[in-house]
């Protein structure tokens, strides 16, 4: 199975929306300012629910707050080339 | 060190107190006078019961005391929101918890199973509770620290 990397643009979204705190998203999401730290130092990876708060929030799309990459598994790579 | 680490750490701390305490506080007023007592149910039954309300109130005192501290100290308040990353964390320590205590149970069945005084399973029990609690704590400031993805 392919490996999967979640990031964040959350500060830079709490930037664009007139420095917004942590707090305040926090409060905004209804969660405490120690899951957006979390969240923010890719520590923790939200629910699909809070996700969608987050995004609300910014009033923007869930994939402009969270980016996805697929890693190859480097296991599988080997046996596909033999 | 966040306030919720603080919290743990300040948890942990203060129920390892009160273990040591309790335990020789019993020790000292019912065994060590009388050794054969580790064998009577009735008195380990008092013990656990008793145990716990002196838990509780020691920990709302510490807590009590730490709201004091972190207020006065830094002008924190203690964070009472239980959100979604607690709940994960809590089950992921609490379960750590569950199979270090049936550890200790299976271990105090298998003493008992193989003849050994139903004193030592009591210890047994005692000490796995005590142990799993410790050991759900410091996992839970290991997540809180370290992350859980």
């Amino acid at each position: 199975m392919d490996k999967i990397v979640i990031n964040n643009n959350i500060r830079t979204l709490r930037f664009m929306a007139n420095e917004m705190t942590q707090q305040e998203l926090a409060d905004k999401t209804g969660v405490s300012r120690q899951t957006i730290v979390a969240i923010e130092n890719g520590k923790y990876f939200p629910t699909l629910e809070l996700a969608f708060r987050i995004a609300r929030v910014f009033n923007t799309p869930l994939e402009d707050v969270f980016t996805i990459e697929f890693m190859p598994d480097p296991k599988r790579t080997k046996k596909s080339q033999s | 060190m966040d306030i919720k680490e603080k919290r743990i750490l300040v948890s942990l701390i203060g129920s390892v107190l009160v273990f040591l305490f309790y335990a020789l506080y019993v020790y000292n007023k019912h065994i060590a006078g009388s050794p054969e007592i580790i064998n009577d149910f009735q008195f380990w039954g008092k013990a656990f019961l008793f145990m716990i309300p002196v838990a509780i109130v020691a920990q709302i005192i510490i807590h009590i005391i730490l709201a004091i501290i972190a207020k006065i100290t830094t002008n924190e308040d203690l964070d009472i929101i239980d959100d979604e990353r607690d709940k994960l964390i809590e089950l992921k320590s609490v379960k750590i918890s569950h199979y270090i205590f049936l550890g200790g149970f299976m271990t105090a069945m298998i003493w008992l199973a193989i003849g050994a005084q139903p004193g030592l399973m009591f210890i047994l029990i005692f000490s796995s509770g005590f142990i799993a609690s410790t050991v759900s704590e410091m996992a839970r400031l290991y997540y809180y620290r370290k992350g859980i993805k």
